[in-house]
């Protein structure tokens, strides 16, 4: 049932040999033994604790990317009431790599966007594996736009490895798309909060990311390039990844010291994918308190904190 | 006659192709056109713009070499760059990020990828960017970053059309996501450039890739592309072994950008001059360029009279 990753090995071991007692005490009711299960699980528990407290870069990648990891379409369902998705971009296509709409969080009209990676082989190619075309930005742009005028904030669910590099992504100008997105994001007249919940990959990421508060969640990562595309240009060998990730401070602890990011957004222990529900509350929560700090602004208020925290970015060091 | 000239060619000249551009490598005397193979002497292409007779291919250009071709008798004022904070993420791969740093500076004589200058062109006042491939292929850091913002503030400040001349492979992986803030941030830039409704051109030139395209190089009011140049998201390094298959004969240049309405013009480089300063001149309603006292040539075309 559980899957585990290589360094929960040991946690992984407590928690099966506790499954095996339950079995056994399950068949003899021997109170000796529950109190053993007890035990088990209360040490699994803890080594968890203790793992999760001092995971790697790379561990965090793995975390990241785990199978069972909450997505956006579990984000949306738990915090999105009247949720309507909009499909297209009006000029070529619909991709589902990026979904959004209109709905309401906690009371308040929201534009929503998020990055989809499926969790099946047919949502996953349904959603091209969290990875957009140009459409999918496009759309993004659009609804960035209708948001605008109607003047209602934008929430954005941050979980790609990268826009998708393809020749159909390049005829139809996947550069120029990202581009007009991240545009998009930085002329909103409302607020916008970006929340990465995985993987924040590249231009793919801030092209939805561009946002007045920028938010991850506890074991996310939010990268120049994936750990193994870096790995691949800067050792010229993609399985140095590990080297990559490490070097290149992609935790949302880093990235907080350094000021690239607003606000961390804690995960239960072992991870949001041991408990989704909790992991995806606190993430309502953290949004929720970061719309009310911009409720109260001006529309040119909005843009010029937006681009002014841009701008501050890395000239403090 | 035992020391064939072909030999030379091949043991010195070859190896050296990369480096044919700085000046003080007299050894370098002949460039191989990569399109055509022809050997030209290299006076002749520095002569040209760097374009190879005949071939007409475009040879990359240094920051500076840019700027002097650009402007009026070669003259602008160079533009201060801020200072930014060296190696952030105290960074090594094979080498450490500050070594490789002191290198590209000392084989281009520059501080970072960028460059910026204001003068005239064609007599019309313009400030310019350049992004020199040379300096760790005009990857995009924190100092690139500034460069380019800084730039657009001069034109701002200066009330100038804005041209940005883009070479680059991307973002400076060193910087890690410092290198890649820089995509809003010069968005930040090219939004107030627009709020001060001056003209902002963007000059594609081989190769310009990555985040630089997915940012500023595609958010100009008008993008010119250079002939042959490489400009997309995606490397095609990346995308063939995305799609695991050859990518189609000049999948990503010049003329299939503008096949496919990404760029407005592909633009020869001994046109660039007049075609900006043209377009400058239109958009800020300025008068038209005053005809010069002196009789008009007479003489046929360079390419007629060869």
């Amino acid at each position: 049932m559980r899957s585990y990753l290589d360094f929960e090995k040991p946690v992984a071991e407590l928690e099966a040999k506790a499954d095996e007692l339950r079995g056994v005490a399950e068949s003899s009711g021997s109170p000796a033994l529950a109190k053993e299960i007890e035990q088990l699980e209360a040490k699994a528990a803890a080594q968890l604790k203790e793992l999760y407290g001092a995971l790697t870069p790379w561990q965090k990648t793995m975390v990241a990317r785990h199978p069972l990891r909450p997505h956006f379409v579990d984000y949306l369902a738990a915090l999105i009431e009247d949720f309507t998705p909009l499909a297209g971009d009006r000029a070529f296509g619909e991709d589902e790599a990026i979904i959004g709409g209109f709905g309401r969080f906690r009371g308040h009209s929201v534009c929503v966007l998020g990055q989809e990676k499926g969790s099946d082989t047919e949502t996953r190619l349904k959603h091209n594996f969290g990875m957009a075309m140009p459409e999918g930005y496009r759309k993004a742009a659009r609804l960035m736009e209708l948001a605008d005028r109607f003047e209602i904030p934008v929430l954005s669910f941050v979980d790609t490895a990268g826009a998708y590099p393809g020749i159909g992504a390049e005829e139809r100008g996947q550069a120029e798309a990202i581009a007009r997105s991240t545009d998009a994001c930085l002329s909103l007249g409302s607020p916008n909060v970006a929340l990465v919940i995985g993987e924040g990959g590249s231009g793919g990421a801030v092209a939805i990311a561009s946002c007045n508060t920028v938010l991850m969640m506890e074991h996310a990562i939010y990268t120049v390039a994936s750990p193994e595309a870096s790995a691949s240009i800067l050792w010229r060998d993609s399985a140095r990844a590990q080297d990559a990730a490490t070097n290149m401070k992609i935790t949302a602890q880093d990235l907080l010291k350094f000021g690239i990011i607003d606000g961390i957004v804690p995960e239960p222990s072992g991870g949001a994918h041991r408990a989704p529900e909790q992991a995806v509350e606190a993430a309502g929560s953290a949004i929720e308190a970061a719309l009310a700090q911009w409720a109260g602004f001006s529309r040119d208020e909005i843009r010029a904190k937006r681009a002014e925290k841009f701008l501050a970015i890395g000239r403090k060091l | 006659m035992d020391t064939s000239p072909m030999n030379w060619i091949s043991n010195v000249v070859r190896p050296k192709i990369r480096s044919i551009l700085r000046r003080d490598t007299p050894e370098n005397l002949w460039i191989k056109c990569p399109d055509s193979g022809q050997l030209v002497f290299h006076k002749d292409v520095e002569a040209n713009q760097f374009v190879i007779p005949g071939s007409n291919y475009h040879m990359r250009m240094s920051a500076v070499a840019r700027l002097k071709s650009m402007f009026d008798e070669g003259r602008y004022e160079d533009i201060a760059l801020p200072e930014v904070p060296l190696d952030p993420l105290k960074f090594r791969d094979e080498k450490r990020y500050v070594d490789r740093l002191k290198d590209a500076r000392t084989k281009t004589g520059a501080q970072d990828a960028v460059k910026v200058g204001v003068g005239e062109v064609e007599a019309t006042p313009l400030t310019v960017a350049v992004q020199d491939f040379d300096f760790m292929g005009g990857s995009l850091g924190m100092a690139a970053g500034e460069a380019v913002i800084k730039g657009m503030e001069t034109a701002v400040e200066r009330r100038t059309p804005f041209v940005l001349f883009a070479a680059s492979g991307g973002a400076r992986m060193q910087e890690g996501m410092f290198s890649l803030m820089q995509m809003p941030r010069t968005t930040v830039a090219v939004q107030r450039l627009r709020m001060a409704k001056l003209p902002y051109i963007v000059v594609l030139t081989n190769p310009t890739t990555g985040g630089v395209t997915a940012s500023y190089a595609m958010l100009g009011d008008i993008h010119i592309a250079e002939p042959g140049a490489l400009i997309g998201f995606a490397g095609p390094r990346v995308i063939e072994q995305t799609i695991r298959e050859k990518l189609p004969e000049g999948f990503q240049r010049a003329d299939f950008l503008r096949q496919h309405g990404m760029v407005d013009m592909v633009v020869h480089r001994h046109d660039l001059k007049a075609t900006i300063a043209r377009l400058c001149r239109v958009l800020t309603r300025a008068e038209p360029k005053v005809v010069s006292q002196e009789p008009a040539h007479e003489e046929p075309l360079p390419e007629a009279a060869q």
